[in-house]
Parts: structure tokens; sequence; C-alpha cells
């Protein structure tokens, strides 16, 4: 008959998720000699594994030359088991509500994958309402989490320079790769409006930091999880390390359902589903640490309901799942008449840009929106994929050939081929990332109606945008528009108006959501405190995007592994004092 | 090796998941348990989940045109993009099996194709009382210069035109992403190299510069293997 097999040995900390979070905790609980248990519900992965490589591949190599498929989001190469949805794995929204949900189920999670954007918060963005009264300040203050971005800097690596501008703090830099052809173009375009461009700032070695990982040889992959561990993935950087010191035991394929509580409501470790034989497992722990996703880490506790919990482990606020926001996103594209037929050479550089825009209006109170937004610039000669010549009757009607003369758009034959070959490399894209506004009324919940193949009561979401973001994305669409004009190149397409909200996406789209669990000092308006540890559950954590109250215009990765970090040496320091 | 060995434990790596199952005493992770029968190799060269090796394998395997519409469809790719004396041509790319593959990978193609193709014989018996692959290469294109240009057909070839943009798309991503079509188009990358700045004679060509910050601040290749020493920076 069905049972619930329990494991043994206690562990000391049992970690949910092997993300930034739970990497970062991982490595510095494990390395305190504290004996651990990591779950995972996808497979084990290793960047430097030969059999999972796809680094260095070609896109002729996959029969759909590297297209999406409903197992990868993001293509036949792109290193991320997961996508918008998950077969088995549903999540629901209620009304008109929007809300897309990447997942990735692996050992590294999204971190395989991601941009590798690596940006401090600012002073301002930890207080905020402070100056736009909107939203919540933090609990902490830049000075609280700069020491821990310093180790951070430094542990993984990051290039950028230093800058000194106010509310985008510098860091220990490695330094930066040189702008390619259509990034020089862009920095004389954009610095004639007076708006800055900077190198940008990843997490990508352009030097050595230790001998354990290599340095970038200039692929453009970053995407495909590096083989030489040249990139940040917690895979590689922060779970093999916590794997080395022999107290981590790694659970793979382990879908965890809730955290399981005494009679007192403390935590006493979590059960989870093993995906191989669909059994019902428990771990026991003396602490856990949730970082699953925020999301994820969301629907746990939703679902961890007892006596003393009744609506959720650690939810006595009543906000658990609630303020959660995702980054705003917006973007165009434009030709760059001087880039059409241009010379060839090698241009692979670290994947993405090497210049980009911080957020240059934060004394700006008159903009009809209250929080500010980057921009990330795309271009360059891309080793063509999956699209490549795609739409051509949408640009060689638009620009004279060679000998000046305009033509039909569309076309076939020899001049058509040629005219493949005109356009690649000219193109520029711009994207938008900006700040939302948490609220209250965007969350998540459980559907009361639907299990996943697991058994497990799946997510409900309730997200609309406010007239902030859209009016954001309005201004986004303005600037675009105005580089494009100053470096004299030929946008793409009918610029995006009201009726799509101005091209702004739909929340969860840009893979920054965050709040769930937003920390703070009112236990009666938070989950977490200030160092990530339940106000209810004292041996309770949460070390992912949960704990944001607000989340910058800033890629929330560098913050996740700051916090957990200073977490994780609140909990060991409160082992030490016998108060776990 | 042994803190390594003692501290890896995989407890339910399953066939379901990885292909074979991992125990807790063995030193390597790539190690199978006798008696779980392994997945087939994968022949794709390139990471796949056994999911997606499933679904590929099958996928490869199988075939939506018929062998009247395989051959439409290569006169019309040629027709597309030629051979043009230095590099060849859509159907030396082989595209059909690419379009092929796409057909039953995003079966949303399936009909537009289908019908697109049915649309092209159609017209061409209403012209010449013949099929479209039997006509000589100037009626073809006669057939062809009315769907070409979308944006300037007649209100009767709208549906032609509509097809030819999507075949136009696939022919083209399917030679564009072949070593031929890489070739032709220049791109020289996806190989181990060092990144430093666009060169010299193509800055000249386009009369720009890296300035001098610019210059200061970006990484020295010459140093990239050194450790990174902070010991002088101020922050």
């Amino acid at each position: 008959m069905f049972q619930i097999k329990e494991q043994t040995p206690e562990y000391d900390v049992c970690i949910v998720g092997s993300g930034a979070g739970g990497g970062m905790a991982a490595k510095i609980l494990a390395e305190a000699g504290l004996k651990i248990a990591m779950l995972e519900a996808g497979p084990d992965f290793d960047p430097a594994d030969p059999k999972t490589q796809t680094q260095l591949k070609w896109y002729y190599e996959s029969p759909r030359r590297g297209a999406s498929t409903p197992t990868r989001g993001f293509g036949d190469m792109d290193m991320a088991y997961g996508d918008w949805e998950i077969e088995g794995e549903p999540y629901t929204r209620k009304g008109d509500s929007q809300f897309d949900w990447f997942r990735a189920h692996m050992l590294g999670g999204r971190t395989n994958h991601w941009g590798r954007i690596s940006l401090r918060f600012g002073p301002l963005d930890f207080k905020r309402k402070d100056f736009d009264g909107k939203g919540d300040n933090w609990p902490i203050s830049y000075d609280d989490i700069s020491p821990y971005y310093d180790k951070v800097d430094k542990l993984i690596g990051v290039y950028g320079t230093r800058e000194n501008i106010p509310n985008e703090p510098d860091g220990y830099f490695l330094p930066p790769p040189k702008p390619r052809l259509h990034e020089l173009y862009l920095k004389k375009g954009v610095e004639k409006l007076g708006i800055p461009i900077i190198p940008a700032r990843k997490s990508v070695l352009t030097k050595r930091i230790n001998d354990s990982r290599g340095v970038c040889f200039y692929c453009q992959q970053c995407n495909r999880a590096c083989n030489v561990y040249a990139d940040f993935s917690s895979s590689s950087v922060l779970v093999k390390p916590a794997r080395e010191t022999g107290n981590m035991d790694l659970y793979v394929e382990a879908m965890v359902r809730e955290v399981t509580t005494d009679e007192n409501g403390r935590a006493t470790g979590v059960s989870y589903i093993s995906k191989h034989d669909r059994q019902e497992y428990k771990i026991k722990a003396k602490v856990v640490v949730l970082a699953a996703s925020a999301c994820s880490t969301a629907r746990i506790m939703l679902n961890s309901k007892s006596d003393v919990h009744p609506n959720g482990i650690a939810n006595s606020s009543g906000v658990l799942g609630h303020y959660l926001h995702d980054s705003t996103g917006a973007s165009r594209s434009a030709i760059l008449p001087e880039l059409l037929d241009r010379t060839r050479y090698n241009e692979d550089g670290a994947r993405g840009m090497h210049v980009y825009t911080p957020w240059w209006l934060n004394d700006k109170k008159d903009l009809g929106f209250t929080r500010g937004y980057h921009i990330e610039y795309g271009g360059g000669m891309y080793m063509p994929g999956y699209g490549t010549g795609f739409g051509m009757e949408h640009l060689n009607g638009r620009f004279p050939d060679k000998n000046g003369n305009m033509k039909k758009a569309g076309g076939y034959g020899l001049s058509f081929k040629e005219d493949v070959k005109r356009f690649y490399g000219a193109r520029i894209g711009f994207a938008g990332r900006g700040e939302s506004v948490p609220q209250k009324d965007n969350y998540c919940e459980i559907d009361p109606n639907v299990v996943d193949q697991w058994g497990i009561p799946v997510l409900r979401f309730n997200y609309h945008w406010t007239q902030d973001e859209i009016n954001q994305a309005k201004h986004m669409q303005d600037t675009f528009e105005e580089i494009i004009h100053a470096l004299g190149a030929v946008p793409n397409g009918e610029k995006p108006g009201p009726e799509t909200n101005y091209g702004l996406e739909a929340p969860g789209r840009i893979i920054h959501e965050v709040g769930t669990t937003r920390m703070g000092d009112d236990k009666s308006t938070s989950v977490t405190n200030k160092y990530n540890q339940t106000h209810d559950v004292d041996n309770l954590f949460v070390m992912d995007g949960g704990v944001f109250v607000s989340q910058a215009d800033k890629n929330p990765t560098w913050t996740i592994l700051a916090l957990a970090w200073r977490s994780s040496d609140y909990l060991v320091d409160q082992i030490k004092k016998m108060n776990l | 090796m042994m803190d390594r060995r003692s501290s890896l434990k995989y407890l339910f790596a399953g066939a379901a998941a990885a292909g074979f199952v991992f125990t807790a005493c063995e030193p390597s992770q790539n190690q199978k348990v006798a008696g779980v029968p392994r997945k087939a190799e994968n022949p794709f060269g390139f990471d796949r989940t056994p999911e997606e090796l499933d679904r590929d394998l099958a996928l490869v395997a199988g075939s939506y045109f018929t062998k009247d519409e395989e051959a439409l469809i290569n006169v019309l790719a040629d027709i597309i993009i030629p051979d043009d004396g230095t590099y060849g041509s859509a159907t030396d790319a082989d595209v059909f099996t690419f379009i092929n593959f796409m057909a039953l990978d995003r079966p949303e193609f399936q009909l537009p194709l289908r019908g697109g193709l049915q649309w092209i014989n159609h017209e061409s018996n209403r012209r010449f009382n013949k099929q479209f692959v039997d006509l000589n290469s100037s009626q073809q294109i006669e057939i062809v210069e009315d769907i070409a240009y979308p944006f300037d057909a007649k209100p009767e070839f709208t549906h032609g035109a509509r097809f030819f943009s999507t075949l136009r798309d696939l022919v083209a991503c399917g030679y564009f992403t072949s070593k031929e079509g890489i070739d032709y188009i220049g791109y020289m990358g996806n190989t181990p190299h060092v990144w430093d700045g666009v060169p010299q004679e193509v800055l000249d060509e386009h009369g720009l510069a890296y300035d001098e910050k610019t210059l200061a601040e970006c990484v020295d290749q010459s140093k990239r293997n050194e450790i990174m020493d902070w010991s002088d920076y101020v922050l």
C-alpha cells in the first residue's frame, strides 16, 4: 500500500532548490560543517559534462536548427530544461489575469542559461517609498548588503567598470570586453542624447579568479552553460564546491510537496514525491531553507497546512504569495544602414551586450510613472539559427540596394539570396527592463480545483499591471525611437502604441518574478524578517527572490546571492548560539 | 576522490529521468546499474534529455509530405535560392529534410504548406494545364512573379503569396543554417577565440575608434590568464 517513507539520518539543514539562492546556501552552510540535504526537482547537471554539452555545437546539428520546443522554451541548444508551460505541471490564472511562469527543473535551475547581467541594487532601491511614496521600503539598507555584494563579486566574478553613478553602485569588477561595432555606433548615438551608456556588468570571467574555473573564450553562448565554468551557474560555481565538502547529499528528481511540522508548528523537514517511483518520502532536518524560486517556494508554503498554520506555513500575516512582481519589459529593433553588407570577421564576444544604459532619470518626479528602467542592447553577427532569413519581405523593400535602387519587398532567386547576406548583422535591438511597483493584489494562491501529475495542488495567478508600468513602457518606446533616430537607423515595424500597452510584456515574461515571501520588520505585513527567516517559524528560511520587497530595475540574481549569503551567515550564527 | 564519492548520493535519478539509475556507492554519476536498459545512443551529437531523444528520434524517422509534394518543394526551393556559381542551391543544402521535420515538429506548418502546394498546382493547371514541376522555367517564373512580392500581390494571388512567404522563410532558414549557407553568409565564429575589439581596418572603414577611456578600462587580453588581483583596487 501507499505509504510515506522516512529517510535517515536527520540533517542539519534541508535546502529545497539548487539555483542561485539554494546554491549559495549549500556552499556557505556545507563549508561551515553542517550536514545538508539538497533537493532538486530535476536531474543532476554539470556544465562540464560532455554528455549534456551544447556549447560550440552548430545549429545544423539540430534537425530544427535550434528552434524552441515544449521542453526547451529558449531553443534546442539552450541549457534550461524548462519552458513557460511544463507538461503535467500546470498552473492557472484567475479571470483576465496575465502571468506566464517559466520554470527550469535541473541542478542549478535557471542559472545555467541566464543572461549573467549582475547588477547591485543601489541605496535608493531599498528605500523607494521614501522617495515616491509607493510600495514599501526594505527593512535593510544598501549598507547592510554591500559587504555581501563585495564577497559575491570576488567569489563569482563579474566584469564592469567603476563609474561612480549614484544608485548604480560599483563593485569588485573584472575588466570588461571591448564593445563591438554596433555598440560603438550605439555609444555615439546614445551619448549624443545625453543618455549614459557604459560597459555591461556580467558574471563572465574575462580574467581568471581562481584555479578551478577557466577564462572566457568568447563563443557568445553563455546560455548554453560554459564547459570551462567561465560564467556563473549555480551548478558549477556553488553546488559543486558544496558537494566536494562531503557534507551534502543531493536528492534529484525530488518534487517537494510541503514543509512538515511538529505539534508546535516548527519545521521538521520536508516531504517530496520521487519522480522515479512516484512514492512520497520525508527528509528530516533541524532547519529548512526554501529556495525553489519565488513562486515554487510560495506554493510549497501555501500547501504546508496544519492546525498551527491553517493558511499555509509562516502565513499568519496573510501576505504569503502576495506582492508578486516581475520586471517590466518592452522592446524594439532597427536596421543600421552602415552595417549593411558589412565586412566579416569573428565577432563572437561574451553573450549578449557589452554595453548598456543604466536608469538615468532618478531625479525626475514628473515622468508620469514611478520607477525606472535600464536598456539592454542587442546586435551583431550571430551564428545563424532558426529564424535566419525569416520575414525578408519586411526588410528588403525598405532599403536601396547596392546600386541605390529600390526593389519590391520579398522576392526570390539570386537577389533574394544576396539580400539575406546583405542584412545579416545589420539589426540592432533595444530592450527596456524596468521596475514595477509591487501590489498586494498581484498574487499567487492555491487553485482549489487543480493538482499536478504528482498530486500537488497548483498555483493560480492573479496579476494586472498598473498604469505606472504602462506609462513606463511608453517612455521606453519613446526613448528607443529617439536613439534610433539619433543613430540614423531605421526602426522595424510600427511603434507599439496604447492598443498593446506600448509593447509591455505580460508579467512573468522577463523571468524576474519575486516578492511572494517578502521581508519586513512588521510580522503582520511580511513573511520573513530581514535575515530571510520566517517570522512565524524560526527554523524555516526563504533564500530565493521571494523575500524581495521591491526589485529595482536591476536583474535580481546578484541580490538573491548576496541575501542568501547574509542569511546563511546568520543561520550559522544562530546555530552556534543554540537558538536553532 | 573518496570525499566526493561519499558525498554523492543519487537516490532517485530514475530511468524515466536520466536514462539510468545511480546509487549511493558509485564513484561516477555516469555509471549505470546492471539490469536497467540504457537508452539508445544519442545520434544528434548534442544534449537531449530522454524525453527529447524519444520525441526527436520519432520525428526524424517520420515524413509528412508525399513524394509529389517533396518534388514540388524542391523545385520551388531552388527558385528561391539558386546556385550562384560559387555557393550551392537550397536543394544542395537539403532544405527539404529541414522543412519536412519542421512540419512534423510544428504541425501548424502542415496545412498552410500542403494547401499552398495544392494552390500552386491549381494555378499551374489553370494557366498551363500542367503540374508546376512539369512547366518550363519561364512558365514557373511567371507564376512565382505573381506571388513573390506579398505587398504587391493582386487580390487573386494573395493566398499564393501568403504561402510563398512561408515557404521562403523555411527555405532561407534551412539554407542559411546549413554549412553551405553559413559559408556563404560569412559567419566566422562558434570557435574558441579571443575577442579583442573590432579589427582596425573595419574601424577605419567606419571612421570609428576606441576612445582612451575604453582602451584603458577594457581587458588586456595578454593578461587574461592571470588571476585577478584586487589588492590595490579602491571601491
